[in-house]
């Protein structure tokens, strides 16, 4: 049963860029809770403030106003409890597969034998055992995604952050990388928050979905997503009728209009 | 894991050869070795139209020189124990002088990159150094530094230091913001987002500066040795032209001509070294 202890609590926070034509609000008064090992994703129209709301949770920029608490500390710059997923793999071709999992630690300065015996045990669970001295250049999309996770999995962080993580492959592979990345998130118990812009990705992946209004971004609804299934899987979530339900709520709270 | 999905990345067989594929890569080879051929055969011809033409007259030899007296010249060079002197010194200046650029250069585009507030201040100075003739302050470096490889090596760098620095700048700005933002993610400082992505990441422009380094940095030293030198490939042209020997100046651009395509050939086979895991893929 899910122990109800906040990992992740945004209070009130709001953010504004400034720049010489005036001030741009991004977000506005932003509070939500996210519990130990579970998986949130945040949906909203393109150019409400998602991505900016996940750099501030993870340290890289500062709300204007309103704070992140991180496992009950305040954030005030990048964190080894966060990891962060971006859009594309960011793989560096000049790197061997281990070298780029091990580049979280390189930073850190934490590469050990073990870490590293870490990271080649992550390679063999997750199907690239082998790949380590082969260049992202000859693994598939698929395949580069999973790397780009176990990179952030290396560092042992306990949140994990996906920032429209998927949005890069096409979309069959798209479908494949969510089950292996729903599978290797919860088989590693962390919590995790996605932003997407894919209504679908976020009710097959996710224990909750916020929806976001247009910029200034603000919460506009929460709902709890309970797909009664025995092993959930994003792919099988999918097919179930509740989806369907979901996905039409979640649909109409957007208020998408093609102009 | 269903990792059966991918296998098909991971299979590698080497299929059999068929005779269409034969055929393919005779054609390739032949393509090849015609191109070879034909590169050989003009410089051949031209070699020999200029012996030809020289030895009946039709051109005349001391304006002209040709290639047995450029070759005459050379012997009597090397037999006086200049030849191999004059090559060693002029090489010598061009090296040092394209080694400081490329390191200086790449060092102050680092400079440049890390604070925005020095390189928009340098800004309007850079577009004035870029655009103004080098060659217009030899004068001043032969006053300052004096008549010597001092002041050569000191004009090579003015040639090429600004184009490296801007070349090199512009591969630093191109990074994917994102591939930073990753560094930053793990907690990255500025130092480790140079030395772990953008330095990386800009070797191949790097290399690129290189290679027009190598032909500016022969134009630095040239220019130099017409302006100051006692020694060097660039003095013997000077000095061949000052008192009309034409085969000590053919002599000396041909043999500056195979020192720079050896230089350059240098600097594509490092190339080819440091980027050989990039190119392979």
């Amino acid at each position: 049963m899910r122990t109800l202890k906040n990992v992740v609590e945004l209070k009130a926070v709001g953010m504004k860029y400034q720049s010489l034509n005036g001030e741009i609000p991004a977000l506005d008064n932003i509070s939500f809770k996210v519990h130990e090992g579970e998986f949130v994703s945040i949906v909203g129209p393109s150019g409400c403030g998602k991505s900016t709301l996940l750099s501030i949770v993870s340290g890289l920029l500062t709300p204007t106003s309103g704070s992140v608490l991180v496992k009950g500390e305040k954030v005030t710059g990048p964190s080894k409890k966060v990891g962060y997923m971006l859009q594309k793999d960011h793989l560096f071709d000049w790197r061997t597969i281990t070298q780029n999992i091990l580049l979280g630690l390189e930073i850190q300065k934490a590469v050990t034998a073990e870490a590293k015996e870490y990271a080649e045990h992550l390679l063999e669970t997750y199907g690239l055992k082998g790949f380590g001295h082969k260049y992202p250049s000859q693994l598939s999309g698929g395949m580069r995604q999973r790397v780009a996770l176990i990179r952030t999995l290396v560092t042992n962080p306990e949140i994990l952050l996906l920032d429209e993580a998927f949005s890069a492959l096409d979309y069959q592979t798209r479908l494949a990388v969510n089950d292996d990345i729903y599978e290797i998130i919860k088989k590693e118990n962390k919590t995790a928050i996605m932003v997407t812009h894919d209504i679908a990705e976020s009710i097959s992946m996710s224990d909750r979905v916020y929806v976001l209004t247009r910029r200034p971004g603000t919460i506009k609804s929460c709902h709890d997503i309970e797909i009664r299934l025995d092993k959930r899987t994003p792919f099988n979530s999918r097919k179930m009728p509740e989806f369907q339900a979901y996905f039409d709520r979640i649909w109409k709270e957007l208020d998408v209009h093609v102009k | 894991m269903s990792s059966d999905r991918f296998d098909s990345a991971t299979v590698s067989q080497k299929p059999e050869i068929s005779s269409e594929h034969q055929e393919f890569l005779r054609k390739v080879r032949w393509h090849k070795i015609m191109v070879r051929f034909t590169q050989i055969f003009i410089l051949v011809l031209a070699f020999g139209l200029w012996e030809l033409f020289a030895h009946l007259r039709i051109v005349d030899p001391f304006i002209t020189s040709q290639p047995s007296r450029v070759f005459e010249t050379m012997v009597a060079l090397h037999q006086q124990g200049v030849l191999l002197k004059h090559i060693a010194v002029t090489c010598l200046e061009t090296v040092v002088g394209f080694v400081l650029g490329t390191v200086l250069g790449t060092f102050l585009a680092i400079v440049l990159w890390w604070s925005e507030f020095i390189s928009k201040v340098s800004e309007p100075y850079l577009v004035i150094l870029n655009s103004l003739p080098k060659i217009a302050l030899g004068s001043i470096f032969i006053v300052w530094i004096g008549a010597g490889p001092g002041a050569i090596i000191v004009m090579t760098l003015a040639i090429s230091l600004i184009v490296t620095i801007l070349e090199v700048l512009n591969g630093f700005l191109a990074i994917d913001k994102e591939k930073i933002k990753l560094v930053e993610t793990f907690g990255g400082t500025k130092l480790q987002v140079m030395t772990k992505v953008v330095l990386p990441a800009s070797l191949p422009t790097i290399m690129n500066a290189l290679k027009i380094n190598v032909g500016l940095s022969w134009v630095g030293v040239i220019v130099g040795e017409f302006l100051v030198s006692k020694a060097g490939l660039g003095y013997l042209i000077v000095y061949g032209g000052q008192v009309f020997k034409l085969d000590l100046v053919m002599t000396s651009v041909l043999i500056l001509g195979v020192a720079a395509a050896v230089m350059y050939q240098g600097v594509i086979l490092l190339e080819k070294l440091l980027l050989k895991r990039r190119l392979n893929n």
